[in-house]
C-alpha cells in the first residue's frame, strides 16, 4: 500500500500517529482499528466512540427548481421534509437497482445537501449532472466533498460527551430528534450536526470544514468517555443493527424492493427514475429477497460465500457476514429467491467446500431501544 | 518479538519444531499478530498424510479465514484439540501452548529449506 496515491482526509496522518492499523478504504488512506475491533464495537455499545467518515462525499443542490429535481433522481418524497430534517434515501437507475443509497439533508426550501458514498461520488455526481442537463431546470449541482470533513460520534452516551462541548451546548444540539440537523459555529467556522448513525445507537454526526476537522476530532477524542474506532467496529456495529451497505446488500444490479429498501421507495410521490421498472416488478411479484441468518454450526459464513437448500440447491449469495462482539455470534444477510425460507429455517453455507449450517433471523439482529440482542425465530 | 532458536520457520509464518522424527507445527508470534483474535480453529484429521507446502489446517479471526500450510511432509499424529473449543492459547501462547498438529514420519532434510529464528526475526522486521 502506497499511502502517497491515495485519498486523504483530513485526519489520515492523526490516525497514522496515533498508530492506527491503516489500510486503503476505496481509495482512501484510513484506519481499519485503533485498538482492538471487539474493544472499540463495544465501548460504542456501552459509551461512546468516534469515526472518520470524511471520505463520504457531499454534494449540493440548490435553486428553485432543487426541489423538483431531487424528487425525480431520489425514490423517497423530499417534499415532505421539513427544513432542518433529513431522509434516508436512494438514487435508483431505470432498471431500479440502487446507485448509491444516501442521507438528503434539506438546508432551506430550495437548498440541499446529500451525503453520498465514497467509492460512489464520482459517479453518482456525473450522473446527476447528466440528468441535470436533459431535463434542465434552475438549480446548481456542487460537489463540496473536498472542503468537508466528517466525523460520527455514536453510543449511548454520546449526549453526556456533546455536554462537554460549549459551542454544542449553545447551539441544544442535545435536543435535536432524530434524522435532525441543524448547524452550530466552532472555532469561527459553521458546521452541522445531525441525529443520524449507521450504528444502531444513539448519536451525531458533524460536518467539520476541512479545516478544524482535525482539532474537532481532538477535542471529541479527549473526553475519556470516547473511543477513537475504525471500519473494522463500523461494519461490525452496522451490520448487527441490520443495515445495508452499498456493494454489498445494495447494487446497480438488485432491485431496490428485493434489498430491504421497500421502505423508503415512495410510489405515491409521483415519477421518479426507477418507478416503472420497480410497480412492473412488484405487480409480477419479486423474485428474490434480502434475509438474515445466525451460524448455527462452526465457522464464520462471509460475503459470496452461497447458500444452499438441504438438497443442496443454490437458493441464495451472502452479502455480509462477520462474527459481531454484541450479538456474539456468526450473522450475516444474504440475498435469496424469494419465499424460499422462514424465520428459523436451516440454510446450508458453502465455505471452503464444508457445509455450515444457518438459522434464517429477524432483522434486526440487535436494538439499542431494547438493549437486548436479537435472535427471533418469529 | 524472540523467535526460539531451535524452530525453523516459513515466509509464510509457520514453524516447526523437530524431535527425532515428530514435527510440532504452529503459526508464529507475527502471524497471530496480523490475524487479530483468532475465534476458530479447524484441524485434520489425525492419520492425514500431508505434504510439504499444502495446506494443513485453517485458522480464522473476525476478518478471515487464513491456510496454514506444512513447513514439512509427514503424517498427522496429533492435533491440538483444546483449540477447537478456545482458541485464546493461539494469540496469546503461539509458539508453545498454541501448538496446532504434530506429525510423525517427517523427513528432516526438508527442514534445510526453512529459516532459522535470525533469518526469521529480519523477514518480519
Amino acid at each position: 500500500m502506497d499511502k502517497t496515491t491515495l485519498h486523504h482526509t483530513p485526519l489520515s496522518l492523526v490516525h497514522e500517529a496515533a498508530g492506527a492499523k491503516m489500510v486503503d478504504f476505496a481509495g482512501w488512506y484510513l484506519p481499519i482499528e485503533y485498538s482492538s475491533l471487539r474493544e472499540e464495537h463495544e465501548n460504542v455499545r456501552s459509551s461512546a466512540g468516534i469515526f472518520d467518515v470524511s471520505h463520504m462525499g457531499e454534494v449540493r443542490v440548490a435553486g428553485p427548481d432543487a426541489t423538483s429535481f431531487l424528487e425525480y433522481v431520489t425514490c423517497n418524497h423530499v417534499a415532505r421534509l421539513d427544513i432542518g430534517q433529513a431522509q434516508y434515501s436512494a438514487f435508483l437507475n431505470d432498471q431500479g437497482g440502487v446507485i448509491d443509497d444516501i442521507i438528503v439533508y434539506r438546508e432551506a426550501a430550495d437548498r440541499y445537501l446529500i451525503c453520498v458514498n465514497a467509492a460512489n461520488r464520482e459517479i453518482d455526481v456525473t450522473w446527476l449532472k447528466r440528468i441535470a442537463e436533459i431535463r434542465g431546470g434552475r438549480f446548481e449541482i456542487d460537489d463540496v466533498s473536498a472542503f468537508l470533513g466528517q466525523i460520527a460520534l455514536q453510543g449511548p452516551r454520546a449526549v453526556e460527551v456533546i455536554r462537554c462541548i460549549p459551542e454544542l451546548r449553545a447551539a441544544d444540539i442535545e435536543s435535536l430528534k432524530y434524522f435532525r440537523f441543524k448547524s452550530f459555529v466552532w472555532q469561527g467556522v459553521t458546521c452541522i450536526a445531525a441525529r443520524t448513525g449507521y450504528t444502531g445507537e444513539d448519536g451525531i454526526e458533524f460536518f467539520v470544514p476541512q479545516e478544524v476537522t482535525s482539532a474537532f476530532w481532538d477535542l471529541l477524542a479527549a473526553n475519556p468517555l470516547v473511543t477513537r474506532c475504525g471500519l473494522g467496529a463500523r461494519d461490525t456495529l452496522r451490520l448487527e443493527a441490520g443495515y445495508p451497505l452499498h456493494g454489498h446488500e445494495l447494487k446497480s444490479t438488485v432491485l431496490a424492493l428485493e434489498s430491504g429498501l421497500a421502505w423508503i421507495v415512495k410510489f405515491e410521490k409521483g415519477e421518479f427514475i426507477g418507478r416503472e421498472a420497480l410497480l412492473r416488478a412488484r405487480d409480477q411479484g419479486l423474485l428474490h429477497e434480502l434475509i438474515g441468518f445466525e451460524v448455527a454450526g462452526r465457522g464464520i459464513v462471509r460475503h459470496g460465500d452461497l447458500l444452499r437448500d438441504k438438497h443442496g440447491e443454490v437458493r441464495g449469495e451472502v452479502t455480509s457476514g462477520t462474527l459481531t462482539p454484541t450479538v456474539g455470534r456468526a450473522i450475516g444477510m444474504a440475498l435469496t429467491a424469494a419465499s424460499w425460507v422462514g424465520l428459523g429455517d436451516s440454510v446450508f453455507a458453502d465455505v471452503r467446500g464444508r457445509s455450515i449450517e444457518c438459522r434464517v433471523v429477524k432483522l434486526p439482529f440487535y436494538t439499542a431501544v431494547k438493549r437486548t440482542k436479537l435472535a427471533n425465530y418469529g | 518479538m524472540t523467535y526460539p532458536e531451535n524452530y525453523r520457520y516459513t515466509k509464510d509464518h509457520e514453524w516447526v519444531s523437530i524431535d527425532g522424527d515428530t514435527a510440532t507445527i504452529g503459526i508464529s508470534s507475527f502471524a497471530q499478530s496480523e490475524l487479530g483474535e483468532v475465534v476458530f480453529v479447524e484441524l485434520p484429521e489425525v492419520g492425514t498424510k500431508v505434504v510439504q507446502g499444502k495446506t494443513l489446517c485453517v485458522v480464522e479471526s473476525t476478518k478471515a479465514a487464513s491456510d496454514v500450510y506444512a513447513p514439512v511432509g509427514g503424517v498427522v499424529t496429533a492435533v491440538n484439540t483444546a483449540l477447537l473449543e478456545d482458541p485464546a492459547d493461539l494469540n496469546n501462547d503461539p509458539h508453545q501452548k498454541g501448538w496446532l498438529v504434530k506429525l510423525g514420519g517427517v523427513d528432516v532434510a526438508e527442514l534445510e529449506k526453512l529459516m532459522d529464528a535470525a533469518a526469521y526475526s529480519s523477514h518480519v522486521d
